[in-house]
């Protein structure tokens, strides 16, 4: 069963993955040719560029109409830290000298702007660069603490209430999340890690609310809304290597043995028993990380298209049916915003009950 | 590589670093004590249940205790019930048979006494009987006597039987 259940996982990554990079190389590749296009005629509706934009991270704070606020830029460079207001960078149209390089923004991105008008990236996963690192307070990084803001008022008078009214019915903010968090203690922790729940208590009820909030948040076409956080490859990739760590810190002797020493499999399959563990240890958390990301950013995308198509028509007529789509596509994202927060809390407490499941063969 | 499946290295700096300041706030200072007053409650109300139900066993022991007192109680009246009849009983009968005796020995005792009384009454008629016999006696000798003829006959007769 267990052995079934990860190769579900892995055809389910692989199928996930390939879903993804069609979905985003359906919408990149328009993007991008159009670009061309848009050098010769400036004002040309591009709905791809318009999406991605939208969904992508960026230096400044759109608040409404032609406002936008501009965030601190952090740079770590080889020479020491460098930080600035990323209004210098005219949203892409200047470059600004620092202490040690100039720095100029391609697609929302920092690069250093080096002799003979050459460009360097700033590092990535892929790529490092140890001349620049961008640590930047973004807009996903805003839109996060404020995340983080709401999340710590409402929980602490929450907290504060069950303080204040020990011993009585809950009343209020708190009778409304009280279910929530029994929901989660008793429909994703219990059933999934046994009476050792106790101690994953504080992650999965925290990781539930982050992930819930902030899909709900970056609903909200507005400030302060409008970020697309939890569909950020980042933010699900921090979320998953936790993930990844709590099961595997946490993994027992059982577990541990399942991995290196099979008790039933014969010895000269062992090496190739260990590769397809690690990729099952991998593998799980790597679907979380991809689940969370695609179906938010998809959300998202489909939103924005839908959007896009009044622009593209260039009409009011087809305002109505696209409000239409929109309203259904937030509603349904309203249960996906839901939906996605439980199913990683879900799979995250099912992984962690695997890992200190004890055996009884 | 695609932007959207590039993590931004500043971003995952920024996740991690807010998640963990996110996660200890939460964990000390609102899941602790929320779960610890959900277990607290879950517990008050788990033990204010057994502790229902043991009062409603305790209710019906002392309901079962009380019938057995009453049931007691109503034997040692019907106990004490019969104990009185039978004392009353033993007295009635008692009494019966003193009085029975004292009636039987005053019953003895006018026997006793009518035949003293008889005794004397027949003594005195036997001496007035006797008297009466001998005044009669008397009467009738004087009256055969009367005459001197007959006092002859007597004396000739008794003398005939004298035998010399």
């Amino acid at each position: 069963m267990y052995k079934s259940s990860i190769l579900k996982t892995k055809i389910f990554t692989l199928l996930r993955i390939c879903a993804v990079f069609l979905t985003l190389t359906a919408f990149s590749i328009p993007a991008f040719s159009q670009e061309e296009h848009a050098e010769g005629a400036e004002k040309k509706f591009e709905p791809g560029e318009v999406v991605l934009e939208h969904i992508a991270d960026s230096h400044s704070l759109h608040l409404g109409g032609h406002t936008s606020l501009p965030l601190p830029v952090i740079l770590y460079t080889d020479k020491g830290f460098e930080v600035f207001s990323s209004s210098h960078f005219e949203h892409g149209h200047a470059d600004y000298t620092g202490k040690y390089y100039t720095y100029r923004l391609i697609n929302d991105k920092v690069n250093i702007v080096g002799d003979n008008n050459t460009v360097a990236e700033s590092s990535s996963v892929v790529k490092w660069n140890s001349s620049l690192t961008d640590l930047s307070i973004t807009r996903n990084v805003v839109s996060m603490w404020m995340s983080i803001a709401f999340l710590l008022i409402i929980f602490l008078s929450v907290s504060s209430a069950y303080k204040k009214r020990e011993g009585k019915a809950p009343k209020g903010l708190q009778s409304f999340m009280e279910p929530i968090i029994l929901f989660v203690r008793d429909d994703i922790a219990r059933p999934n890690i046994g009476y050792k729940y106790q101690r994953f208590m504080p992650l999965l009820l925290t990781v539930f609310f982050f992930i819930w909030v902030n899909n709900l948040i970056g609903l909200v076409p507005f400030f302060p809304g409008g970020s697309n956080l939890t569909g950020n490859i980042a933010v699900t990739l921090v979320l998953s290597v936790i993930t990844l760590l709590v099961v595997n810190l946490n993994g027992n002797k059982h577990y541990w043995q399942h991995v290196f020493v099979p008790a039933d499999v014969p010895g000269w399959i062992w090496p190739l028993w260990w590769v397809i563990e690690l990729v099952g240890i991998i593998s799980k958390p790597f679907a979380l990380m991809i689940r969370l990301f695609a179906n938010i950013t998809a959300g998202h995308i489909i939103v924005l298209s839908l959007i896009s198509l009044i622009f593209v028509f260039k009409s009011f007529a087809i305002a109505p049916v696209s409000v239409a789509f929109v309203v259904f596509m937030d509603v349904l994202e309203l249960l996906v915003a839901a939906l996605q927060a439980f199913i990683f809390t879900l799979l995250t407490a099912l992984f962690i009950g695997t890992a200190i499941e004890e055996h009884h063969h | 590589m695609n932007p959207l499946v590039t993590p931004d290295i500043g971003l995952v700096f920024w996740t991690t670093v807010s998640f963990a300041v996110l996660f200890f706030l939460l964990a000390k200072f609102a899941w602790k004590p929320i779960m610890g007053a959900l277990d607290d409650r879950e517990r008050f109300i788990e033990d204010a249940l057994s502790k229902a139900e043991a009062a409603k066993e305790e209710m019906s022991r002392l309901t079962n205790e009380n019938e057995v007192l009453i049931k007691q109680a109503r034997l040692e009246r019907d106990a004490i019930l019969q104990e009185a009849k039978k004392v009353k009983d033993q007295i009635i009968a008692e009494a019966k048979e003193a009085a029975h005796k004292e009636g039987a020995r005053q019953i003895e005792l006018a026997r006793i006494d009518i035949h003293n009384q008889k005794a004397i009454a027949m003594a005195d008629v036997k001496n007035q009987v006797a008297a009466l016999s001998l005044e009669i006696a008397e009467k009738v000798l004087r009256k055969q006597f009367e005459d001197q003829g007959k006092q002859d006959a007597l004396v000739a007769d008794l003398l005939k039987e004298v035998k010399l």
